[in-house]
């Protein structure tokens, strides 16, 4: 039976009252919330010593089976960064895909003060990815190659998902996700929270390599209160700092510095599962002031969230279309054959 | 028959020869920190007929600081106590005994009132009127209350002198002091020359630095003289590079302990103890301090770490410093315009390129 052009238009009309009534937008990414089980880390810049020991036992821990940077040609193959050729000292100028954590330095000289030591002002900051608890990746992924556990609230990759958009890297704003532009068929590499080793009941390599208690691994909701009670420390003041994971027996006294009241990753981009705190401002550290607590995936979610009716409907519609002109094409070609007979 | 023990002897009181005598002032003027100008002066100061005395006084101590002493290789202890200084008493090296030598004591500090140097080893015990450590039916705390107001200068030698050391350590029993303390608010200059025992360059070159500008060497807020004291260990660690590249031992016999990495984790106190032991070697021999034999330092030198702090514990770094290639938290701008600028240029030289091209083609 053809379908007539009054009916053709109605279903139009149909659709389009569909497309515009689509999901009430920015609701529906909002549903996790922090867990019971959802882990982090906690990383104190007063308490740092710059010793690197997170970013070499990162590499050797991701490059075991299961880890973010173990790959099967390269096996056994810790993927060091040498500057020079002796290959003597790993010094990766920032995170790529071959280092999933850097520890930076922000040093200030102020010329007024006399000395060579009290004139110098170092900090340490440790970058990686810091598993929002909206993220902004797994938003904009359009194969759900990145996805956030619902337990753990661990931001993984699945390189047998991806194909390579990198929307990822570009939606980030923390700029964390790498890409292996060297190779042939490259995957996105960014941090994991050392999923794979949490899955054999361990936790995160750079918490549990750190000496001084400046990486700590726990559950969010425990970081949050610790960060809380370092801020009202007083400085000068001796606190026992938990060493490796915050609900561990393991604790070091040390007399507190003067924190930054701040704790970064409370609300920073809706909230992130790795925090931080400093002695100096985190602008210096190279956080970047734009960055405000609106929640990332909340700018597309009125357009992405459209993305699955409209495709549905436009694939519908096509049907459709093609129906209606095939019918006429068939009845235009049957009328001409009747013509010619 | 010669003897060959007197024989041996007459060699190693021949002195020195004129070429190890100027190595040696070099050398001492090298460890101050001193230019080469310095060194005829030392070596007239060292030369000079009038040799200062020197009364060594013992306390709550193992003899390890006059032990190390007497290994010094430049000058090594004949030199010292036969040529450059007068020891006038030490216990361990006196010749006399008993009676004679305290006799020598009393005369020579009699004489050498307001000339000699006081050097002092061990803790001094001031519990119960100092009755834990006593010289000749006498407490070790009476002979320094005596002694120390007559000297030019009081050195203590060892960390039991400079800060308690072993004998001051908890719970302290016999309430051992150091001895700055106990001569604290009398006017005497003490320099603490702290160690567990401490490199005997450090103490020579105090002495020389005493003989030569007839003052005491630049001391910093403890008494020690800055040309030995004013860097940490860690600063210039021949394990340093380990520790910046994030390379530990993380335990005793491990692969990193085995290929020599940074002994942070094992309990180094090398980033809060100041000494030079790093740069100085023990005994003249390079590789032989605790750190390169794979011994983390245990902070010795240290006010309350030494002694005091336990001996794994993970030490606190004084002064985190990142090495110069460390990556910058917020990366220099300025290369911005350069590259617009190059930019710029290729797009120009490309367009000229193209349009050459399409000329070409036409009048093909």
């Amino acid at each position: 039976m053809a379908i007539n052009r009054r009916d053709f238009l109605k279903f139009s009309a149909g659709t389009g009252l569909m497309l515009t009534a689509g999901a009430t937008p920015g609701m529906a990414v909002h549903a996790p919330q922090l867990g019971k089980d959802t882990v982090g880390i906690l990383y104190d810049s007063t308490l740092c010593i710059g010793c690197k020991s997170c970013m070499v036992n990162c590499k050797i821990a991701n490059s075991e089976p299961g880890g973010a940077l173990y790959h099967k040609e390269t096996a056994g193959k810790i993927p060091f960064e040498y500057p020079d050729k002796d290959k003597i000292y790993d010094a990766p100028d920032g995170l790529s895909d071959k280092s999933l954590c850097v520890i930076k330095a922000y040093r200030h000289e102020d010329k007024t003060k006399p000395g060579d030591e009290g004139s110098l002002t170092f900090s340490f900051i440790k970058q990686h990815c810091l598993h929002c608890t909206h993220p902004a990746c797994v938003s904009v992924c359009p194969v759900a190659a990145l996805q956030k556990n619902k337990d753990t609230g661990i931001v993984t990759y699945n390189k047998n998902k991806c194909f390579g958009c990198r929307y990822c890297q570009i939606a980030c704003p923390f700029g964390i996700p790498s890409y292996e532009w060297e190779k042939a068929s490259p995957s996105v590499v960014k941090c994991q929270l050392c999923n794979h080793r949490y899955a054999q009941g361990k936790y995160s390599a750079c918490c549990e390599f750190c000496p001084t208690g400046a990486s700590i691994f726990g559950r969010v909701e425990d970081l949050q209160a610790e960060a809380k009670r370092r801020l009202a420390l007083k400085p000068g003041e001796t606190y026992a700092y938990p060493v490796k994971r915050v609900d561990g027996k393991e604790r070091t006294e040390k007399v507190v510095a003067t924190y930054v009241d701040h704790v970064y990753g409370l609300d920073e981009a809706g909230g992130t599962q790795y925090l931080f705190l400093a002695g100096v401002s985190f602008d210096k550290l190279g956080f970047n002031p734009k960055i405000t607590k609106d929640v990332y995936p909340d700018y597309t979610w009125d357009y992405v969230s459209h993305v699955p009716i409209l495709i549905g409907t436009l694939l519908v519609a096509g049907t459709a279309l093609r129906t209606v002109t095939q019918k006429l094409e068939k009845k235009k070609n049957d009328a001409g054959k009747g013509d010619a007979s | 028959m010669e003897s060959k023990v007197v024989g041996s002897n007459d060699n190693l009181l021949s002195g020195v020869t004129r070429r190890d005598f100027m190595k040696f002032c070099t050398a001492a003027a090298a460890t101050m920190g001193l230019p080469l100008s310095a060194v005829p002066q030392i070596a007239e100061a060292v030369t000079s007929p009038k040799r200062p005395p020197v009364i060594w006084l013992s306390g709550q101590e193992c003899t390890g600081c006059v032990e190390s002493l007497l290994r010094s290789g430049h000058p090594d202890i004949v030199t010292l106590i036969f040529d450059l200084i007068s020891l006038e008493y030490s216990e361990t090296l006196n010749v006399g005994a008993g009676h004679q030598a305290e006799a020598f004591r009393a005369k020579s500090i009699e004489e050498n009132k307001g000339k000699f140097i006081l050097v002092v080893d061990g803790a001094i015990p001031v519990k119960d009127k100092g009755i834990y450590c006593m010289v000749a039916g006498k407490p070790v705390l009476d002979i320094l209350l005596e002694t120390a107001p007559l000297a030019a200068a009081v050195i203590s030698i060892g960390s039991c002198a400079a800060w308690g050391g072993v004998a001051a350590a908890s719970p302290n029993p016999t309430g051992a002091t150091p001895v700055h303390e106990i001569l604290k608010g009398k006017g005497i200059p003490v320099v603490n020359i702290p160690g567990c025992p401490p490199n005997p360059y450090n103490f020579l070159t105090t002495v020389i630095h005493f003989l030569t500008f007839n003052k005491l060497p630049a001391l910093d807020d403890k008494g020690r003289p800055k040309f030995a004291y004013s860097r940490l260990i860690h600063e210039n660690c021949e394990r340093r590079p380990h520790f910046d590249a994030g390379r530990f031992a993380e335990e005793f016999g491990d692969t990193g302990h085995r290929q020599g990495f940074c002994l942070y984790k094992l309990g180094c106190k090398g980033p809060e103890t100041y000494n030079n032991c790093s740069t100085l070697a023990f005994n003249d021999s390079p590789g032989c301090w605790p750190v390169a034999t794979g011994s983390p330092c245990f902070g010795c030198s240290e006010e309350h770490v030494g002694f005091n702090s336990p001996l794994f514990s993970k030490a606190k770094v004084i002064f985190p410093t990142p090495p110069a290639q460390q990556v910058k938290a917020v990366p220099e701008k300025g290369g911005g315009a350069k590259n617009f600028a190059y930019g710029v240029a290729g797009a120009a030289i490309g367009a000229a390129a193209v349009a050459l091209a399409k000329r070409g083609g036409k009048e093909d």
